[in-house]
């Protein structure tokens, strides 16, 4: 049974192993927010989930549609206010967040503004930073679940919405960011995606059962580096997918996508 | 497009003069006066051409509707907008045609519902100036306003695009010698926040996550409250702990039942998911917008006009179902 799961199901079963017991994540809306669930209820009941907009703890019955909705904080420990959520990023109390984006460099470089060159008149106008600036600025670690093909993976962004490792080695701390925060992981429908400790440039951690080196490079706009102990994926066992469709998504609105 | 910058390029719409503040904040009424009114005398009489405007809750969650409905009603243009995660909010002035300019932190999206064609086109044809801000730095522009400071130093949107295309300056800590960058007060002329208890005079208790809006009453020269229910001021005596907004902040309190309607409203009701779908559905021909524009705010003369057309109280129902799931919650 544990062998047949789609690439969302894996993809948030990968991410919801990165999230320890006793961790503090700031979530957005789908994947990400079925991965901190997921954690939860296996090996991370201890994991505080927030939302940006300012629900604290929430017991979540149900997959929120936004992130200020009153899912954020159903049955939750505190129903406070953006500020105080980005101010407890900003002082250092929060360690991961899980963004996403049109576009990401080698870097973990993210853009969500913009398509074009002219900013006056993009040729495709995005939401915007959100609180995705804010998050990938302030929280210790960040995350992305996301698809991975030429068209997203980019050799530069139209647009630095949000603060990857910028041009490189140093390039955070020197513009001001918190030092030590970054980029962690990149999951995607077909590698896990790390960031080399002397380049910060991203490097491929584990291919996904029945993927090749080729496939990966094939769908990136940049050289990737690649892990000298490169492995293979974990798939989802078969307890991570029951509890992923009974219990996260019984409906299927992010893993039937 | 990134380069080292030392801030950004882009326009600063409000002043951060904070004395000119208090002069207006010291001259504003604060007597404990009957505030009551109706939507469309509100909005007459708050809300002019060329006035910035920010939205409470957060984009299709605890939004004053009826009072976005009445500005598009009664035809306001040229108005700037703060926009903090504007969602729904957004989308209904984009339709109006009623922005001419914009601090963005979110729009154009409907978060998991997808993207409104008519904002993207407003940014895409030029329609609209803008700058880059993030969800936290407008937060915190409305706190250093509510503080009367004229500006909050942070740590976020340094190093990106977002601050080369804002109205941020970067600063130097006198103390530590950090880099940081330095939000600068905003003084929305008009505030519109939606709430769950209001007094005649304009005490509010707002249930839930209160996102920015203790702060953006408090930032705001006038402030509008739409509330689902009026109550006696003898309930805010009893729990005086709960008052998020103060009276001596607003101009004018209207009943409105339903009021962030097809908007979640915590504890109340959710989101009107199939509505919010037509509204998006419909955006993607000219000639139907029109049409559905027409029938669902340009035909009706108030909120409880547009409540019925939609689905009326049996909708109102299922919504107040869905919001205790009792029954099957709603997707996006």
């Amino acid at each position: 049974m544990a062998g047949d799961y789609n690439p969302m199901e894996l993809m948030i079963c990968l991410a919801a192993r990165y999230l320890e017991d006793g961790a503090t994540v700031v979530v957005g809306t789908g994947a990400p927010c079925a991965a901190a669930m997921l954690a939860q209820r296996l090996h991370a009941p201890n994991l505080t989930i927030m939302f940006e907009a300012g629900g604290v703890a929430p017991i979540l019955p149900t997959m929120p549609i936004s992130v200020g909705d009153s899912r954020t904080f159903w049955r939750a420990l505190m129903a406070t206010s953006m500020d105080d959520i980005m101010s407890f990023c900003q002082k250092g109390m929060v360690d991961y967040t899980f963004l996403g984006g049109a576009q990401v460099d080698m870097y973990g470089n993210i853009n969500s503004t913009m398509i074009g060159t002219d900013y006056a008149r993009p040729r495709v106008r995005f939401p915007g930073s959100g609180g995705a600036n804010d998050l990938g600025s302030l929280c210790w670690r960040t995350m992305m679940i996301t698809p991975q093909d030429r068209r997203r993976f980019v050799p530069k962004c139209n647009f630095v919405t949000t603060p990857g490792y910028l041009t490189g080695p140093g390039a955070r701390e020197a513009a001001g960011l918190p030092p030590g925060t970054g980029p962690y992981k990149v999951i995607t429908n077909l590698c896990v995606i790390g960031f080399d400790e002397e380049t910060k440039r991203m490097r491929v951690e584990s291919l996904h059962p029945g993927i090749t080196r080729e496939q990966v490079q094939e769908n990136t706009g940049f050289e990737l580096l690649w892990a000298d102990d490169l492995g293979r994926s974990q798939p989802p066992t078969a307890e991570e997918l029951q509890v992923l469709r009974t219990e996260v998504d019984p409906y299927r609105y992010i893993i039937g996508r | 497009m990134q380069e080292a910058q030392p801030g950004g390029t882009q326009p600063l719409f409000m002043t951060p003069d904070v004395d000119a503040a208090r002069q207006h904040f010291r001259a504003k009424p604060k007597g404990m006066v009957d505030k009551v009114t109706t939507v469309s005398e509100a909005v007459a009489r708050l809300i002019h051409d060329g006035d910035y405007i920010a939205i409470g809750g957060f984009g299709a969650n605890r939004i004053p509707t009826a009072v976005l409905h009445e500005i598009v009603r009664q035809g306001r243009r040229h108005l700037g907008v703060s926009g903090h995660t504007a969602t729904h909010d957004f989308q209904i002035l984009a339709a109006g045609g009623c922005m001419d300019r914009c601090d963005v932190a979110y729009v154009v999206g409907l978060e998991a519902r997808g993207l409104s064609r008519v904002s993207r086109r407003l940014f895409e044809d030029g329609g609209i100036q803008a700058t880059e801000w993030t969800n936290a730095a407008l937060a915190w522009r409305y706190r250093a306003a509510a503080m009367g400071i004229p500006f909050i130093p942070a740590r976020n949107m340094l190093g990106t695009d977002t601050l080369r295309y804002s109205a941020a300056k970067v600063i130097t800590c006198p103390y530590t010698g950090v880099k940081l960058v330095a939000l600068p007060a905003l003084y929305p002329d008009v505030a519109i926040i939606h709430v769950h208890r209001a007094d005649r005079y304009g005490n509010c208790q707002i249930d839930g996550i209160n996102v920015a809006d203790n702060d953006l009453a408090r930032a705001a020269k006038r402030v509008i409250i739409t509330a689902e229910r009026l109550v006696p001021t003898e309930h805010f005596r009893r729990e005086p702990h709960r008052t998020a907004i103060p009276f001596f902040c607003v101009d004018a309190v209207i009943e409105v039942p339903y009021g962030s309607y097809p908007g979640n409203m915590p504890y109340e009701y959710f989101s009107d998911e199939e509505h919010l779908r037509e509204w998006l559905a419909a955006e993607e021909d000219p000639a139907t917008f029109r049409q559905f524009l027409d029938r669902y705010i340009y035909g009706t003369r108030d909120f409880n006009e547009y409540l019925e057309l939609c689905g009326g109280i049996e909708k109102l129902r299922r919504l107040r179902a869905q919001e205790w799931l009792v029954e099957r919650p709603n997707s996006a």
